[in-house]
């Protein structure tokens, strides 16, 4: 199995309700807390698993907005796991998921100077290092609905603009996405071959116009608004 | 990269022990350190153990979690930072029965000692090309990964050793014609390697913005990083140092800790009056650590981790 998520950067919005979430269920989760600096202060910051990012992507007119969320993309050559000096790094081998066990690291910081992706952050409070579990606490649990067994981020998306499932089985939901929306990697030239994928931006038209038609008139297209209002 | 102090302290003063202490049993080896008899050459290599020592135990202190640093010695197969805790442990016995050999016969070195001798020189060795492995087995950061930086740290490491080794033989009162004419043979090639370092790092070769966001065909930049102050992340991987203030370094480390040191050694090789040459003996050191130190600082400040990308770098 290798467990990842297919993430559609058409879709998303960068609403930030992904983090949000992945903030909220793994502060208190298998690796948590995930500490807060002067969370009252003039410079909030803390651990995070997942960020949020948004790019300009080419100029005007042809520029496009693209938000990017970030999290661990549990990579088929980890190299987090083979600089780990203590063994605290690891990858499960049933499912593929990056852990790091919170007794072992001593802090070193080289797995995080080994991972491209900025998916591991140290916890000063603490001292150890923490990353993204891909919810390994939600997704096995036999306690929540089977719906429910999903990664906090995929469930919170109000766009559904994340999936998650086995990249392995060519069957399911990710690989098909991926097959028909030529999902990519992220820095796929440093050899780590992420398991997440990015979806790109859907290739369609821009918004039709017919050049020369007149505009209708202000008080039919206020008609034609009221008339859709009043049916819905 | 963030320049950590503890670090750069371990790198230059770990590298100069285990160098003093590599050319010390290795011309033991060799058949004496040339004009340094026994109570020297122990001088010598116990200053090496002692600076080694110095810089494993400032390691420790960038840890943010040390109670768990004795779990740093089990994964040998494929952590580097773990082979060179193994090899700088392994290090230890070794020295210790060298010197006690060394000291119970008097310099003679039998079967024994050889062994014991080129096991001590082979631990340094391999403990010091680690601590440039550690660096250059990370593909994140372009400016790292590359023979280069090993080369750099044994070089460096035995370039600073031999200064050492000098001081130590003129403050036993000994000639230093051997230990100062290697002395600058090492600079030399140290000096003209960090050069060729210099140089290759000087135009960005990393990966780009482009493939790290995934639209390979247009430019790129960022709008918004999501967070309204520094995280982890940018304050361990985004230091940036100016353009100036790297040049004017770079000018420390070539006068500071080539150029200087060089000057010194050869008035060295020519003078025999013996408080002019103390002086001169224990100035080059002084002054390539400053040199070194600066160095290490700019090793770091210049390393550019593709996580940069992420947030609006262009290239790395």
């Amino acid at each position: 199995m290798k467990l990842g998520l297919v993430i559609d950067t058409d879709t998303c919005v960068g609403c930030h309700a992904c983090v949000v979430a992945c903030k909220q269920w793994n502060t208190s989760g298998t690796l948590g807390p995930l500490t807060d600096y002067q969370p009252y202060g003039e410079e909030p910051s803390g651990v995070a698993f997942n960020r949020v990012r948004t790019y300009e992507v080419d100029t005007y007119p042809n520029n496009k907005t693209i938000n990017m969320p970030m999290s661990c993309m549990h990579c088929e050559t980890a190299e987090c796991v083979t600089v780990c000096p203590t063994g605290a790094s690891f990858k499960r081998e049933e499912d593929g998921i990056v852990l790091v066990d919170q007794d072992k690291c001593m802090g070193c910081n080289l797995c995080a100077w080994a991972c491209p992706y900025g998916a591991r952050e140290l916890d000063e409070a603490v001292g150890t290092m923490k990353k993204c579990t891909l919810c390994v606490d939600r997704i096995y649990d036999e306690l929540l609905p089977e719906a429910d067994r999903q990664p906090a981020c995929v469930i919170t998306c109000p766009t559904s603009a994340r999936a998650f499932g086995d990249l392995d089985d060519p069957d399911s939901e990710v690989s098909r996405l991926v097959r028909e929306r030529n999902g990519y990697q992220s820095l796929p030239e440093l050899g780590y071959n992420p398991v997440n994928r990015y979806l790109p931006p859907r290739n369609k038209p821009h918004a039709e116009t017919t050049p020369g038609a007149p505009l209708p008139s202000l008080s039919e297209r206020f008609k034609s608004w009221i008339d859709k209002a009043i049916v819905r | 990269m963030h320049p950590a102090l503890s670090v750069i302290f371990f790198t230059v003063v770990s590298g100069a022990g285990f160098g003093l202490v590599i050319l010390s049993v290795g011309l033991g080896l060799l058949g004496g350190v040339p004009g340094l008899g026994v109570s020297g050459t122990l001088t010598s290599i116990v200053t090496g153990v002692v600076l080694a020592t110095a810089g494993l135990l400032a390691s420790t202190l960038h840890l943010a979690n040390p109670k768990n640093a004795w779990r740093a010695f089990f994964r040998f197969r494929t952590s580097w930072l773990s082979r060179e805790a193994v090899f700088s442990v392994l290090f230890y016995p070794c020295v210790a029965l060298y010197l006690l050999g060394l000291w119970s016969t008097g310099g003679a070195h039998g079967a024994g000692m050889t062994l014991v001798g080129v096991l001590v020189l082979l631990l340094a060795l391999a403990t010091v090309f680690a601590t440039g492995m550690i660096y250059a087995s990370l593909r994140t950061i372009p400016q790292w990964n590359s023979p280069l930086v090993p080369t750099n740290y044994l070089l460096l490491s035995l370039a600073s050793g031999a200064v050492l080794l000098t001081g130590v033989t003129v403050a036993f009162g000994e000639s230093p014609a051997v230990a100062g004419r290697l002395a600058l043979v090492l600079l030399i090639t140290a000096g003209l390697a960090k050069a060729v370092y210099f140089f290759w790092i000087g135009k960005p070769q990393g990966p780009t913005i482009n493939t790290a966001v995934g639209a390979t065909r247009a430019r790129i930049k960022l709008l918004e990083s999501g967070q309204s102050s520094d995280s982890f992340l940018n304050r361990e991987f985004s230091y940036e140092a100016a353009a100036a203030r790297i040049n004017q370094l770079r000018i420390v480390v070539y006068v500071c800790g080539f150029i200087l040191p060089f000057l010194l050694l050869v008035a060295l090789l020519r003078t025999d009056a013996t408080p002019l040459s103390l002086t001169l003996a224990l100035s080059a050191p002084a002054l390539l650590g400053i040199g070194l130190l600066a160095e290490r600082w700019l090793f770091f400040a210049e390393a550019r981790h593709v996580v940069n990308l992420f947030y609006g770098r262009q290239q790395c």
